[in-house]
């Protein structure tokens, strides 16, 4: 039998102007063919899982193993399914496949004048394991083909862009402990490596403010280098601050970056989780917590986070153990639990849908 | 304790030839004809479960991993094909729970603690034996006592006819799935109290299956079916066996040498990959192992009141793992994943001394003492990362007693473990030191009737293996020890019958309740070689195992055996984790049916043999761990056949076997997004000489 959806009633209906509702991405156990995507739609207060599976009952093995990433852009929704090597593309508002584009190992996605971004951990063929150097895809969504390739740095992940330029966080995931510690400034018209911005080991997150001051995250080493977040001046590119705040995932909404940590200690095994919201107009941490009813208690590894530019909602997902089911969570912007709602197994990235 | 000669089994052997939940009293591992190997009877107090001989033979199986499938209380992880990875579990306890020991010497795997089954080819297996808890004799190394539960393979034992000295057999089977398998055994007797045997095989198959993905819409109309190519699970193995028995009237010793070396793929879970990737993917995942055993044991009968028994083991282990997979992008070959070439190398020492002395007829105490050794090295291309380099001292005592009172009969013994740990680089994990209890009691209340009840108690546990606590990613040195205890009360009868029908009846029925805390799981992501580390904490399984079996005799030349076993169990998650309850809390664990079973019939006719036998493994959940339809994996079942017939040709023997498994075509999966193979045949010829 084919995976059907099955939905709950998580919130009265509201009607907004902007935002309908969010596509939901969990990634999905590796090896599980387990990623899925959930949707909720404010009109009717209900929370759908598994809508993909449902509404495309004709694809062999349904969406793939471990999604990464899912971004609207235009009316259609892209999600990178990582070990599958492929950008899903489906229709916003019916939820049907258009089209498989083949991407190696396919990390983050972003768009910009009609091309989709996409970083990628492969590499051509090194003799060394683990030698490649990865690369950033265009795509171009009108004809949804590959239009151009340029070899960036080790296994990067995540993409912001500002006018010309494209900038990816290298992470060098794969070559611990000699991380990569560069962020690679790509030239959008010529699509070459222009820079190499030194900033910190094992990056990752990146984000863009109103002002153009780029925040990369550094994972740090699991020992000694504790995770960090850095400020990079788009302008100038150099960066101009360390701020000393450990961040393993973080989302902007106008002068407000919403972030999280689980900082993980190899040598104790031990998981501290801290939350915050810092300004990004000062730099200063205007609160170290975000929900504010202890609810946070009940996350066991918060995983994704996101904010309705619209409604100001703090979205939190819960990935549990990344082995069990996950959990959804919708606080208000005071950090008030408004609803909470099972996932799939690891709920982690969130699409809002414009009306 | 006396030497016995073990007549009596000749005729266990012929009234079932499957010794299923076998409730023998005696050890029925040998004999044909007169010669005989000796065996001490042993005091068992809890059935065993054995199959041997010729039962074994024509069950359809290939490895040991397919024939401790018919055990009941047994699950086995099974990755599919010839190559996947095959590890057994024992009344959901966890695959580190169960001891294996090869000839009476555990096979260990100080590395990850899992023993591949599927590397142990039944073509020189005599018998394998399943004991929940312990064997229950007290003359026994203090490894005997240290898992929940035991599997024992034995190797055959040379069996030589009045006036020869030298036996000789090969044996080819070829099959589906491009099998092919020779193999040879020779026997030597030197003299009247030593012989030898050298025993060959080489295995391989190209490992390439077909496998259907298929499913329904809700109205019943199919929504996707497609056929796919199990891909990488090629194998190539090599196994060479050199065993010496000897004994006189005070001494029996065996000495084995053992190499086995394979090349085999590693098949990846079955996944969705993009279209490119299924066209241009080359996938290089192989896995290299080479294997060497040597080990020894001798047993001097003192006295009428001590005897002791040494041991000693030497075995090295080399596994090498590669994986690099590519695929085309844009004209242009690249990687796709994290790439490995690591090789690692095993040592194991293992030295053991037991010592049984009898106060009185009815009053027996042992110690045994053991001291292993293992180290673990590693090269690693490409990793920059520091390879602990562990080293592990475990000694091992055990204190054990048994009372024979008549109808009553009890064992107890404790069990102490001590370990210390080095390592070049990295956090060392503290060194331990454990107390471990069990009891077993058995009653029977009629001296006329077969029937006995037994009960046991056993706290054990087990140390967290060199991955768990040094894999560089993924391993934490602060892991626990994981702790089982079990409880099992069960009851069994059987009678032979002079009934010119009904030859023989058994039944046993046991139960058990089993918990686990401070449990460590690890179970592979889409690469079997990546374990993922999971701290369960808490399990708690309860069961049932039933079993009937009879032999009729329909016709004077034609025998039906039947054998059925049945199973109930129940497998808890209870763990918690640092900051509360997980969603799957009170779950069924992974890959833990409710419902499971077996048959085997038997029908025997002159020189004909046919055997069918049946498999169930019920609805179950997979590695998501919550019990959502989501993650349901659907009921298996396989139906599989074989035929023999054997033959003389002036002196020499002929055996042919057809065998045709899977005969309903079933597509299923041991483990989710691993396919086991459709409807597959094999054929047998051997020869004695």
């Amino acid at each position: 039998m084919i995976f059907t959806s099955d939905s709950s009633n998580v919130s009265i209906p509201t009607n907004n102007e902007e935002y309908s509702g969010f596509y939901l991405l969990n990634e999905g156990n590796m090896g599980m063919n387990r990623a899925s995507i959930d949707m909720f739609t404010y009109d009717t207060g209900v929370y759908t899982r598994d809508i993909f599976s449902e509404r495309n009952p004709n694809i062999t093995k349904e969406l793939g193993d471990v999604g990464n990433d899912i971004k609207i852009y235009g009316s259609k929704v892209y999600a990178t399914i990582n070990v599958s090597n492929f950008v899903e593309v489906f229709d916003v508002a019916t939820g049907k496949h258009i089209k498989q584009i083949h991407v190696p190992n396919c990390r983050y996605l972003n768009f910009k004048d009609g091309k989709a971004y996409v970083s990628s951990y492969s590499g051509k063929v090194e003799i060394n394991p683990n030698a490649e150097i990865g690369f950033v895809a265009e795509i171009d969504t009108l004809s949804l083909e590959v239009t151009r390739k340029v070899v960036v740095g080790y296994q990067p992940e995540e993409m912001v862009i500002k006018d010309h330029k494209l900038y990816v966080a290298n992470s060098g995931g794969y070559r611990v402990p000699n991380y990569d510690t560069t962020v690679s400034v790509v030239d959008l018209n010529t699509f070459e490596e222009i820079k190499k911005i030194d900033v910190g080991i094992n990056l990752h997150r990146m984000q863009i403010d109103r002002n153009g001051d780029i925040y990369v995250s550094s994972r740090g080493d699991y020992y000694d280098v504790e995770p960090n977040l850095y400020v990079i001046d788009s302008a100038t590119d150099q960066v101009v601050k360390k701020l000393d705040i450990p961040v393993s995932n973080m989302t902007i909404d106008d002068n407000k970056l919403y972030y999280y940590a689980t900082s993980y200690k190899h040598n104790t095994g031990n998981n501290t989780i801290s939350y915050g919201i810092l300004d990004t107009d000062t730099k200063q941490v205007i609160t170290d917590n975000i929900i504010k009813d202890g609810t946070d208690k009940q996350i066991l590894i918060p995983y994704g986070i996101a904010v309705n530019p619209e409604t100001k909602e703090i979205f939190m997902t819960d990935a549990q153990d990344y082995v069990g089911t996950g959990f959804v969570y919708c606080y208000s912007p005071e950090g008030q639990l408004k609803w909470k709602t099972t996932g799939g197994n690891i709920p982690a990235h969130f699409a809002f849908i414009k009306k | 304790m006396k030497l016995k000669f073990c007549l009596l089994s000749i005729a266990f052997l012929w009234v079932g030839k499957v010794t299923l939940f076998a409730q023998t009293q005696k050890d029925s591992i040998t004999t044909l004809n007169e010669i005989v190997i000796q065996k001490e009877v042993f005091k068992d107090l809890i059935p065993v479960q054995t199959l041997s001989g010729e039962a074994l033979e024509r069950l359809n199986s290939h490895s040991v991993a397919d024939a401790l499938r018919y055990f009941s209380g047994v699950k086995i992880k099974d990755y599919g094909g010839m190559g996947g990875l095959k590890t057994i579990d024992v009344r959901n306890m966890g695959t580190h729970h169960v001891g294996v020991f090869y000839n009476g010497i555990q096979i260990g795997n100080a590395q990850n603690g899992i023993v591949d089954l599927g590397k142990f080819s039944l073509d020189n297996v005599e018998a394998i034996k399943l004991y929940n808890g312990q064997r229950s004799t007290i003359f026994q190394s203090a490894k005997e006592y240290a898992s929940a539960s035991t599997v024992y393979i034995q190797t055959k034992k040379p069996v030589f006819t009045e006036g020869k000295d030298v036996n000789l057999s090969a044996k080819y089977k070829a099959g589906s799935i491009q099998l092919t398998n020779p193999s040879i055994r020779t026997e030597y007797k030197i003299n009247d109290n030593v012989s030898t045997t050298i025993s060959a095989e080489y295995m391989h198959s190209n490992g390439r299956y077909k496998f259907r993905q298929k499913r329904h819409n809700l109205n019943g109309t199919v929504a996707y079916d497609t056929v796919g190519h199990r891909l990488n699970s090629d194998i190539d193995a090599y196994r060479i066996e050199n065993s010496w028995y000897g004994k006189d009237d005070k001494n029996t010793w065996s000495a084995n040498l053992y190499y086995y070396q394979s090349d085999r793929g590693l098949p990846e879970a079955v996944i969705k990959k993009s279209d490119v990737t299924l066209e241009t993917e080359n996938i290089n995942e192989r896995q290299i192992d080479k294997n060497f055993m040597g080990q020894a044991e001798w047993t001097r009968y003192v006295s009428d009141r001590y005897q002791f028994l040494l041991k000693a083991k030497f075995a090295y282990d080399l596994m090498n793992y590669t994986s690099r997979k590519t695929v085309d992008f844009q004209g242009e070959e690249v990687t796709y994943n994290p790439q490995f070439d690591n090789t690692f190398y095993q040592q194991d020492w293992y030295i053991s001394a037991a010592h049984l002395y009898k106060i009185s007829p009815i009053w027996e105490v042992s110690l045994s003492t053991d001291l292993q050794y293992n180290k673990l090295n590693a090269t690693r291309k490409g990793q920059g990362t520091l390879f602990s380099y562990p080293e592990r001292y475990t000694f091992m005592t055990a204190f054990a007693t048994s009372v024979d009172l008549g109808k009553v009969k009890a064992q107890g013994n404790i069990l102490g473990t001590f370990t210390n740990e080095k390592v070049r680089h990295n956090f060392k994990a503290p060194n331990r030191s454990v107390w471990a209890p069990s009891l077993f009691v058995s009653y029977k209340p009629w001296n006329e009737h077969n029937l006995n009840i037994h009960a046991f108690y056993k706290y054990i546990f087990r140390l967290p293996t060199f991955n768990d606590l040094y894999y560089t990613q993924l391993g934490t040195s602060n892991l626990r020890p994981e702790i089982s205890r079990q409880f099992n009360l069960g009851i069994n009868y059987n009678k032979a019958l002079n009934h010119s029908f009904v030859k023989e009846f058994r039944v046993s029925v046991e139960s058990y309740y089993a918990n686990i805390t401070d449990k460590i799981i690890a179970s592979p992501t889409s690469s079997m070689m990546r374990w993922m580390m999971t701290n369960l904490g808490k399990v708690e399984n309860y069961g049932i195992e039933s079993a009937v079996g009879t032999t009729l005799n329909i016709l004077p030349d034609l025998d039906l055996g039947i054998n059925l076993t049945y199973e109930y169990t129940s497998s808890k998650d209870k763990s918690l984790t640092l900051y509360g309850k997980p969603s799957y809390y009170g779950d069924q664990i992974p890959y833990a049916p409710w419902h499971s079973g077996s048959s085997i019939v038997e029908l025997n006719y002159k020189d004909w043999g046919l055997n069918y036998s049946f498999i169930y493994v019920g609805k179950r959940y997979n590695g998501n761990k919550n019990n959502i339809k989501r993650n349901e994996i659907q009921p298996w079942y396989t139906h599989d056949i074989s035929l023999q017939k054997s033959f003389k040709w002036k002196d020499y023997k002929f055996k042919a076997i057809v065998e045709a498994n899977n005969l309903a075509n079933q597509y299923y999966e041991v483990v989710t997004n691993f396919p086991m193979p459709g409807r597959n045949f094999r054929f047998t010829l051997s020869i004695d000489l």
